[in-house]
C-alpha cells in the first residue's frame, strides 16, 4: 500500500467520530500515527481502539478546542507520545441553523468559540511544534458556509468565513517556515453534525447540490490527506471545496 | 499494489512536456493507460517510451487541440486504442507575455484558440465517450492568471479566465451524466513555458528574481506538483468535488 502519510503525526480535533474519526482512520492506513482530540472521550478511545486492532497506530486525548491548555497538552501527548507533530487538522466544529434575529447571544458566542476561537487556539499550540519538526502542514476545516450565504446559520457562516481567512494570513505568516496552512470546504455531509437536521430540509438542499446526492465523510478525508500529504507541497493558503458542484452555480 | 487510477484511461493534452509529461508519467505509475496528445512529436514519442520502460502503458497522438479534426481523432484513438475514456486533463496551453496595445490579434487569436477552443473541442468530444462508461472526470489547466490580473499577459489572462468559468459549465451540464470537471490553477511553475517567458524578458535573472517575489513559499513549482493534484482530481478519491478550482500556487493568490 502507498502510505502517503508514512512517518508522519497527525493530531486531528473532533476525531472522536464522523468526518474527523474517517480522517483518522484513513490517514492511519496510510501511515501516520494519529492524535484523536475530543469532547467525546468514550467514542474517542473506542475509535483510537478500532485504528490499533486495524494495524495503525492511535491515542485519544482529551481536547476542549475553546481552552488553551487542553490545546496545549494534546500537542505535548503527540509530542512525547510519537515524537513530533507534522500535521493539524482543525475538524472539530458544531452546526447552527438559526438566522441573525432569532440567534441568542450564547449561542454566538458557543459557535464562535468552537469554530473560529478553537481554530486559532489550535494552530497557536501547534504551529511551535511543527517549526520544530522544520515544517508540516496544517488543513482548517470550513464549510460552503465559509464561501456563500444561505439566508441562515448567521453564527456557523460567520465562523467559517472567519476560518477560511484566518487560514489565508496564517499561510502568509509561516510560509517560509514550511508550514501550510489550507481551509477546506464540505458542502452537504453525511455526518454526525448533519443527521440531526430536518430530513425534509436536508432533502430539498440535497436537490439543489449538482451531483444530486450528499458527500461522504470519505470524500472530504481524501481531500484533507492530499493537503496533509507531501502531494500538495506548493498549496498553501487554498481553498479545497468539495461540494458536488454547489457552490459552481 | 493496486495504483490509483487502475484500469482507467487517460487523455492528456500537452503531454509531451513540463506539466503534461510529469502527469502522464504520474498516472501511468498509478495504473492508466496513457495517450500523450501533442504537436511535439519527437518529445511525445519519448514521453511515451519513458513510460512503457518504466512498466506502465502509454500511446502517442499528433494533436493541435485547436483543431476540431485533431480533437476528435486524439480522442477516437484513446477509445480505439484502449476501449474507453475515464479521464480528460485538457493541458495543452501556450502563453504570451504582452499587454493588450502590443499583443497582435494574431497573437489574440492563436492564445484563445489554443488555451480555449482547445480546452472546449477536449471536451466536447470527450463527453459522448465517457457517458457510455457511466462518467468521467475532466481537469482543464487554468492558472493563477485566471483568478488575479497582471500587468502583461492580456490575451493569457483572457483565456485562462475563460477556462475556468468553463470548468463551471461543464460540471453543471453534466453532474447528472457523473462526468466531474474541475480546474487546476498553477502558480509559477518550472517549466519549458515559464523558460520561454523568462527568456522573453529583458531581463531574465531580474526577471526570475521579480517572480519569486511573488511566490510566499520560496520557491517555484514543479510540474509534480500539479501533477499530484490533477491525480487527485482524477481519481475516485475526489468524486464530490466538481466545479471548483484547486489553487497550487505556494501562497501566490492567498495574498
Amino acid at each position: 500500500m502507498a502510505e502517503r502519510l508514512k512517518g508522519k503525526v497527525a493530531l486531528i480535533s473532533g476525531g472522536a467520530r464522523g468526518q474527523g474519526a474517517v480522517e483518522g482512520k484513513l490517514f492511519a492506513r496510510e501511515g501516520a500515527k494519529v492524535v484523536l482530540g475530543d469532547v467525546l472521550e468514550e467514542e474517542g478511545r473506542r475509535t483510537a481502539e478500532e485504528i490499533r486492532a486495524a494495524g495503525g497506530e492511535a491515542v485519544f486525548v482529551t481536547l476542549d478546542v475553546t481552552k488553551a491548555d487542553d490545546w496545549q497538552r494534546a500537542v505535548d501527548t503527540a509530542v512525547s507520545t510519537y515524537g513530533k507533530l507534522d500535521i493539524l487538522v482543525n475538524n472539530a466544529g458544531i452546526l447552527q441553523m438559526e438566522g441573525l434575529e432569532d440567534i441568542t447571544p450564547e449561542t454566538w458566542d458557543r459557535v464562535m468559540a468552537v469554530n473560529a476561537t478553537g481554530v486559532w487556539l489550535g494552530m497557536k499550540a501547534a504551529v511551535p511544534a511543527l517549526r520544530r519538526a522544520g515544517g508540516g502542514s496544517i488543513i482548517n476545516i470550513s464549510s460552503i458556509s465559509g464561501l456563500i450565504g444561505t439566508g441562515m446559520q448567521t453564527a456557523y457562516q460567520a465562523s467559517k468565513g472567519a476560518v477560511r481567512i484566518m487560514t489565508k494570513t496564517a499561510a502568509m505568516q509561516y510560509a517560509k517556515e514550511g508550514i501550510r496552512v489550507n481551509s477546506v470546504h464540505p458542502g452537504p455531509i453525511d455526518t454526525p453534525m448533519t443527521t440531526g437536521l430536518d430530513r425534509e430540509v436536508w432533502q430539498m438542499f440535497l436537490r439543489s447540490v449538482p451531483l444530486k446526492r450528499a458527500g461522504t465523510p470519505e470524500d472530504v478525508a481524501y481531500g484533507v490527506l492530499y493537503l496533509a500529504s507531501d502531494e500538495s507541497s506548493f498549496v498553501t493558503g487554498a481553498e479545497l471545496v468539495i461540494d458536488g458542484g454547489y457552490t459552481a452555480q | 499494489m493496486a495504483g490509483r487510477l487502475e484500469g482507467k484511461v487517460a487523455l492528456i493534452t500537452g503531454g509531451a512536456s513540463g506539466i503534461g509529461e510529469a502527469t502522464a508519467k504520474l498516472f501511468a505509475r498509478e495504473g492508466a493507460r496513457v495517450v500523450v496528445a501533442d504537436v511535439q512529436t519527437a518529445k511525445g514519442k519519448a514521453v511515451v517510451a519513458a513510460i512503457r520502460a518504466a512498466g506502465g502503458e502509454a500511446a502517442f497522438i499528433r494533436a493541435n487541440v485547436a483543431r476540431e479534426g485533431d480533437a476528435k481523432r486524439m480522442v477516437a484513438f484513446a477509445v480505439k486504442r484502449y476501449g474507453r475514456l475515464d479521464i480528460l486533463f485538457n493541458n495543452a496551453g501556450v502563453e504570451n507575455p504582452k499587454p493588450e496595445v502590443e499583443t497582435s490579434v494574431a497573437e489574440w487569436d492563436k492564445v484563445m484558440d489554443v488555451n480555449v477552443k482547445g480546452v472546449f473541442l477536449g471536451t466536447k468530444y470527450a463527453i459522448p465517450e465517457m457517458k457510455k462508461n457511466g462518467g468521467g472526470s475532466i481537469i482543464n489547466t487554468s492558472s493563477i492568471f485566471g483568478l488575479v490580473g497582471s500587468p502583461g499577459f492580456a490575451a493569457y489572462h483572457a483565456s485562462k479566465g475563460a477556462v475556468r468559468l468553463l470548468t463551471k459549465s461543464t460540471a453543471l451540464a453534466h453532474a447528472a451524466d457523473n462526468i466531474r470537471c474541475n480546474a487546476i490553477c498553477p502558480g509559477v511553475i518550472e517549466t519549458p513555458m515559464f523558460a520561454q517567458v523568462l527568456s522573453e524578458a529583458p531581463n531574465p535573472d531580474t526577471a526570475r528574481a521579480e517572480w519569486m517575489e511573488m511566490e510566499p513559499i520560496g520557491r517555484f513549482g514543479r510540474p509534480d506538483d500539479i501533477a499530484y493534484g490533477a491525480l487527485y482530481l482524477a481519481s475516485d478519491e475526489s468524486s464530490y468535488v466538481t466545479g471548483t478550482e484547486l489553487v497550487i500556487d505556494g501562497g501566490y493568490t492567498a495574498r
